[in-house]
């Protein structure tokens, strides 16, 4: 903006006050002020009863030796590995079959976001309706082809499994949305020059599309990492209460929840959450420097 | 904002395969898949609220029934006996209307001010509101949480709006916008001896609509979907929403076996939000997207 008299001096931070400050003092408040005093916390040792006490590094000692910590953190893990590859496959094919133009397909588009809308806490509800042993439909498909189905959310291994496919099943038009956004950045060109060629569809996807889409990819697969990291609810409310899937299965966030509001540990609970932070911020640096242009927008 | 704007309905020439006179079982195979995809995203739904339509003796029926015969709304009418749902509905759309409106004007007079006021040190500070988007979810309940019982804000709708009005994320995206109106309206309209507040109301405003539709839908479906942080801050039946009180249906000392129960209130809690998305497809796609890049 060229500098004119009206914008200089006292006048210009009236102005500033005006539009910021409404802003600024409500971030500070509430987002700067509670980061500052979590990572606070973190060194403290605190049950909202007694004074804070502060324990140095205690809490990430403790933390280290911490079985409960190590074993969401493998579920966590082991969750990830699961779903990831699923989603992320799962998500490229539905955006491939998506992005081809038929009657009818824009409706198809929308049906799979509609779960992508849906709060987390429904879908648990309808997937822990749909997975029960007795009365669910998935048993009872399998039934039908003479199979036995499982316990599934009582049992800590199939929990797992039933928990994977819900999310994916509540992501994938998420994941297609962003490969759709790829696949539409690749320029008509390269596919006519490739046809002309003589190129068929298989060779395209595998020279073309495939390539192109590589920084998407990049960028989906992070996506999924920072958000699987912090998976709450499906944890929270899918395995059957009192079964062995609800005493065994926690990830990171359950775990710091439990710390902080079962056993009123906040310091603790604390600490755990900037080791989760620590973790994702390790991936969004990877991502930072490996890809800068698909996270920041061209026109800035 | 460019990511967000490419995503419109495919044009002919955008699609990457162009298919002139398919045969016959291509075309089936294609059908097939079309009508599996839609079967696998809304059969749940369905299945959902046929479930809430049932009385309990039908539901625990071998093979299950798929249709419910007879309907009843006996699952409802139980709900509304252990839940008051009008107050926990009028909660939800509260609090998601509420904060949606004041996220969006406060995102906005920020953006503002990062958009088109200079002054030293804005580079600096918006370099601050990018980095609290970083921080998980989860670091941010606990100190929030301690921070609403000292206020004595504890089950207050305070505490479920007032958190989560100042967004970081709101901001960046509308700054972005804003960035993309040209200067010439307002060097004009300030030539004309209009000041900020008018530039602000009568042009950058009216000019970013879409933007404020995109933050708009996101934001009130954070508000209405929320469900982490009103756990421990929104306890009492008063101020409790939906999804609160919906959990509690199945995890919490009230939990419940009558799944018709559950999944009435499933429905309750879905619906609207189903219905906003169908009536306004583009914000929530391009919400979405904005959110991703949020990571």
């Amino acid at each position: 903006m060229s500098r004119m008299s009206w914008n200089s001096g006292i006048h210009r931070w009236k102005w500033v006050a005006l539009f910021l400050l409404p802003g600024l003092i409500g971030l500070s408040l509430f987002v700067l002020y509670p980061i500052a005093s979590s990572f606070w916390l973190a060194f403290q040792d605190w049950n909202l009863l007694r004074p804070p006490e502060f324990v140095g590094l205690g809490n990430f000692q403790e933390l280290a030796q911490d079985d409960a910590f190590w074993q969401a953190l493998s579920y966590t893990l082991s969750f990830i590995v699961l779903y990831v590859p699923i989603v992320f496959i799962a998500g490229l094919g539905l955006a491939l079959f998506l992005n081809q133009k038929f009657p009818g397909m824009l409706i198809v588009r929308a049906s799979t976001f509609l779960p992508v809308v849906a709060s987390w806490v429904v879908v648990s509800l309808i997937w822990k309706w749909i997975f029960n042993p007795a009365y669910g439909l998935v048993n009872f498909a399998l039934s039908l082809i003479g199979i036995q189905g499982p316990a599934w959310l009582f049992e800590p291994q199939t929990a797992v499994y039933a928990m994977v496919i819900t999310s994916v099943w509540k992501d994938v038009g998420y994941i297609a949305l962003l490969y759709l956004g790829g696949l539409q950045n690749i320029s008509e060109s390269y596919y006519e020059a490739a046809r002309i060629d003589g190129a068929n569809r298989w060779r395209c996807l595998r020279h073309i599309t495939l390539p192109l889409l590589t920084p998407t990819m990049f960028f989906v697969a992070i996506t999924l990492l920072i958000n699987y990291f912090q998976m709450f609810e499906q944890v929270w409310l899918m395995p059957m209460r009192d079964s062995a899937a609800d005493r065994q299965v926690e990830v990171i966030v359950t775990e710091v929840v439990k710390n902080a509001f079962s056993y009123s540990r906040m310091g603790y609970a604390s600490a755990m959450s900037w080791v989760l932070f620590a973790l994702i911020f390790a991936i969004t640096f990877v991502q930072l420097r490996l890809q800068k242009r698909w996270v920041f927008y061209e026109s800035d | 904002m460019n990511r967000t704007d490419t995503f419109r309905p495919l044009t002919a020439t955008e699609a990457t395969t162009t298919q002139r006179g398919t045969a016959l079982p291509g075309q089936i195979v294609r059908l097939m898949a079309m009508g599996l995809i839609i079967g696998l995203m809304v059969l749940p739904f369905l299945w959902m609220l046929s479930t809430s339509l049932k009385a309990q003796e039908y539901i625990l029926q071998t093979p299950p029934q798929l249709i419910p015969n007879p309907i009843t709304l006996e699952s409802y009418t139980g709900l509304a006996e252990r839940i008051d749902l009008v107050r926990t509905f009028f909660n939800s759309a509260f609090v998601a209307l509420v904060g949606t409106a004041g996220q969006i004007v406060i995102s906005a007079m920020s953006a503002y001010a990062f958009a088109r006021l200079e002054w030293p040190g804005r580079n600096q500070v918006f370099l601050l509101y990018l980095t609290t988007m970083m921080i998980p979810a989860v670091v941010m309940v606990i100190p929030q949480f301690i921070l609403v019982r000292n206020l004595g804000w504890m089950n207050t709708y305070a505490a479920l709006i007032v958190p989560g009005l100042f967004s970081a994320f709101g901001t960046f995206l509308l700054r972005q916008a804003f960035l993309t109106i040209p200067k010439d309206f307002e060097e004009a309209a300030f030539v004309d001896g209009a000041n900020h507040i008018t530039i602000f109301w009568r042009i950058i405003m009216p000019l970013s609509l879409p933007s404020l539709a995109t933050l708009g839908v996101f934001s009130f479906m954070g508000y209405w979907n929320n469900y982490l942080y009103p756990l421990f801050v929104a306890r009492r039946d008063e101020v409790m929403t939906l999804p609160i009180a919906l959990a509690t249906l199945q995890a919490g000392p009230r939990a419940l076996t009558e799944w018709n129960m559950v999944m009435a209130g499933s429905v309750i809690t879905v619906l609207p939000i189903l219905v906003a998305y169908l009536l306004a497809q583009r914000w929530f796609v391009s919400g979405a997207i904005s959110s991703g890049i949020k990571g």
